[in-house]
């Protein structure tokens, strides 16, 4: 039998779990789920060497390790930095950090177009849940914002430099999945862009999962621009015999008709099975596919909303993270209103409610 | 006087050749080195002369070198970052450009320490001559048997190579600065892994300063605790100081760390005081990453001592009141400079040198230096100096890399210590664009030090 590998116990935000040795920060913190998982924009857990510059995921280290009670300095990329023995983090329970990510959000907003309701990236991006999560309302930058020369880079893939946020994801998808990378950041700081060297065209087979890497509206699918709302789209698992790849993906149908096919991703947005520039652009059609069934939605964002089946809710984690507090409501609706009491059920109440129905239960 | 360990010989005609750099006792370390010392023993002496790394952060040499790793069958390098590229630093160039043997002989035994058998010097692109004096030097060392294969007769090979930077400020960190050397894009690497265990070619590597390496030659001549005698505190040995700005001599002088800030300005031997007779407003003491510091501040620290030109009193009052010793570059600023414009040079500098790899550096420069025009320009407004003040809190210590800090700094300190001075930028903006703002109270003596409770 083999020897039991020790595991290592981290605590995050009050909850303690036990992983093996290697793994990240973030990816304990994933295990555990909801709240507690730090939002991660250039990370990705099937491509080697990405992550730590986003810096959305940092967090607070608040002791190193058992042998080393310290805490860390500074904050850290909880995706490239790995758990010791006893470490505890802080991540929604410590305010530096929630600070820091503001700013992160605010930074990564400044130069973003904010072009949502043209994009077709917009509610499935990872930057609009990340604003809506940890931004503010208002922007403080009062300047032009960075635009850049338009390169086309071929019939498959829209390029929007404006959109693009740098998290490299794209260059690690084309070093490691395709046989050629022709294209790479070109220039430095902030007017850094994605391009190809001398205007060429990204067709590497393969090359179309840069589409489902991209966190952002920056690389999209040029067969399903202006097509459709992704939220007016039904998923649904389906799969072909490829000889590429695995030819497992998602179709985003109306009625029969397939509008784009994309890659299955997990509750992290993240593509386990890369699919082929043939299944992802060439099979159009619901003849061209077995299909599954519907696509279970776990991950909170736009496109779960409402209309769809099997959605999964989070869990509720926040009063375990508060050590068994609930969090503080804002405001109860029951104390302020009069009209709103608790006793009452307005689903319960045939038809609209009139103040009658209230006065008849008081007295 | 001060003993002068590293520049002496500088003056000597020729010293730039062979010849006249072995009469004048040359590569002697290396023969005390490889003939009498083991490895272990150079590092020994190097850990007991606590020298501190000359690039900026301080980081003792010894200890930098013990904690390489030593895996079985794997090649170490030494890396002698060159790559000296901060504002108001260029000790480096001095050195290289007039005592290139000096670095050669330091890197030699150093290698030697380290177990490297292929060393690179990573010099700064834009120090084109700089890089042909080294490459003759090489040919020289290498002509009369000091590099190359089985060197003394001690069975120790070496061989070093000079690799050109292509123009990036950021591939003087450690990490980017690998990166390079490997042919690739100048961008930093996240730590861990260091590069004391997987540096260049993920081999265990030691990056360390020009001025540090060409340092070890006299610690091997005098030994560790001679050297050790020199300077005072944690601050030992001599250090180069690289002056410019408003001052009557500026140049490259080496300063054994006991002077005083007030001497080091106004003496002859030195700097030689303010120009036109003008007062001395701020200065910048360690380069144009660390923190400004007002005339008060800068010759007394806050308990009323002296300040003196080494690690510990230049950081006396840490950030809020005092600076860093950083790499070297001292800046002197008299009446008629207006910190606003200073800070916007800066602030332009760090975003155009930003590598763009994380969010914060990238987007956060740029947006500083944009604030920074406008209220140079007369356009700012008063919220503008909060503004600058929370982007640069919001950059330093997120990011991969120091150059974040780096960038932050400046602006936390100009704000800190002139804020009065971008105010009136911001309330006058017509006559902002017709004077400087000058002399406010900077020069005043600080108040007394309440003590702590």
């Amino acid at each position: 039998m083999a020897e039991e590998k020790k595991l290592f116990k981290v605590t995050i935000d009050n909850i303690a779990i036990e992983v093996e040795p290697g793994t990240s920060i973030l990816n304990a913190a994933r295990r555990i789920g909801g709240e507690v998982a730090p939002p991660a924009m250039c990370y990705y857990s099937t491509l080697k060497g990405s992550g730590g510059k986003c810096r959305t995921c940092l967090v607070e280290v608040a002791a190193g390790s058992t042998a080393d009670q310290r805490p860390m300095p500074k904050l850290v990329a909880s995706c490239r930095t790995n758990v010791m023995d006893g470490m505890i983090v802080k991540n929604v329970t410590s305010e530096k950090v929630l600070d820091a990510r503001k700013g992160i959000v605010e930074f990564l907003l400044i130069n973003h177009p904010l072009d949502c309701p043209i994009c077709d990236q917009a509610g499935e991006c990872s930057l609009q849940d990340l604003s809506y999560q940890h931004g503010t309302e208002g922007t403080r930058y009062e300047f032009k914002r960075r635009t850049f020369e338009k390169h086309d880079i071929g019939p498959y893939i829209q390029l929007h430099m404006t959109r693009c946020i740098l998290c490299y994801r794209c260059v690690y998808v084309a070093d490691q999945l395709t046989n050629r990378r022709e294209h790479g950041i070109l220039d430095r700081a902030d007017h850094s862009e994605i391009a190809t060297y001398i205007h060429k065209a990204l067709e590497n087979d393969f090359i179309g999962n840069v589409i489902d890497v991209c966190p952002v509206g920056a690389l999209t699918d040029k067969t399903f621009r202006f097509k459709n709302r992704v939220w007016f789209l039904k998923p649904l698992d389906a799969h072909r015999n490829c000889l590429k790849c695995s030819g497992k993906v998602t179709l985003w149908n109306r009625g029969e008709e397939v509008f784009r096919v994309t890659a299955r991703k997990d509750q992290w947005g993240e593509v386990k099975d890369f699919i082929c520039n043939e299944c992802r652009f060439e099979k159009k059609k619901t003849a061209d596919w077995v299909i599954e069934g519907p696509t279970r939605i776990d991950r909170h964002s736009v496109i779960s909303g409402n209309h769809y089946v099997d959605i999964v809710e989070p869990k509720e984690i926040m009063p375990e993270v508060m050590g068994g507090r609930n969090p503080k409501l804002l405001m109860d609706i029951n104390q302020v209103s009069e009209v709103n009491r608790k006793d009452i059920d307005l689903s319960e109440i045939p038809g609209p409610a009139h103040s009658e129905d209230f006065e008849k239960e008081n007295s | 006087m001060v003993r002068k360990l590293l520049l002496e010989k500088a003056h000597l005609e020729g010293i730039r050749g062979y010849d006249v750099y072995r009469r004048e006792g040359g590569y002697r370390s290396v023969e005390k080195a490889l003939g009498e010392m083991t490895p272990d023993q150079v590092t020994d002496e190097v850990k007991k002369s606590g020298l501190r790394g000359r690039g900026g952060a301080g980081f003792p040499t010894g200890m930098k070198w013990s904690f390489i790793a030593k895996p079985e069958g794997v090649p170490r390098h030494l890396v002698c970052n060159a790559d000296e590229s901060e504002p108001g630093t260029f000790k480096d160039r001095y050195l290289m450009e007039f005592l290139p043997h000096l670095l050669i002989e330091g890197l030699i035994v150093s290698s030697y320490a380290l177990g490297s058998h292929v060393t690179y010097i990573y010099v700064r692109g834009e120090y084109s001559w700089v890089i042909d004096i080294l490459e003759t030097a090489i040919g020289e060392a290498k002509a009369n048997g000091w590099i190359g294969n089985n060197i003394l007769g001690k069975g120790f090979d070496l061989e070093i190579y000079v690799h050109r930077g292509a123009g990036a400020y950021i591939c003087g960190e450690e990490t980017a600065l690998l990166e390079s050397l490997e042919g690739k894009r100048g961008l930093p690497r996240i730590k861990p892994p260091f590069p004391a265990v997987k540096g260049v070619w993920d081999r265990p590597t030691v990056v360390n300063n020009v001025e540090t390496l060409a340092a070890v030659v006299p610690i091997i001549l005098i030994g560790g605790e001679e050297y050790a005698k020199i300077g005072v505190g944690k601050s030992t040995g001599t250090k180069l100081i690289s002056t410019c700005g408003n001052i009557n001599k500026p140049g490259v002088y080496e300063i054994d760390m006991t002077i005083s800030v007030e001497d080091f300005i106004y003496s002859e031997e030195y700097c030689g005081g303010i120009p036109n007779g003008k007062k001395l407003k701020a200065c910048i003491p360690g380069g144009s990453s660390v923190p400004i510091l007002p005339a008060n501040l800068l010759l007394k620290t806050v308990k009323g001592e002296k300040r003196l030109m080494n690690y510990e009193s230049l950081a006396d009052g840490g950030f809020v009141k005092g600076s860093m010793m950083g790499s070297g570059g001292f800046i002197v600023l008299d009446e008629d400079q207006c910190v606003v414009k200073h800070t916007l040079t800066l602030a332009r500098f760090y975003r155009h040198e930003s590598c763009g790899q994380c969010s914060p550096c990238r987007e956060g420069t740029g947006w500083m230096e944009k604030i920074l025009r406008n209220i140079d320009t007369g356009k700012g407004k008063m919220s503008d100096i909060d503004l600058l003040w929370d982007i640069q809190r919001r950059i330093e210590g997120n990011t991969i890399c120091p150059l974040g800090d780096a960038a932050a700094w400046p602006v936390a300190a100009a704000i800190r210590h002139f804020r009065d001075e971008f105010e009136w930028h911001v309330l006058n903006p017509e006559e902002s664009q017709k004077r400087n703002y000058g002399l406010a109270h900077y020069a005043d003596p600080l108040e007394p030090a309440v003590a702590a409770v």
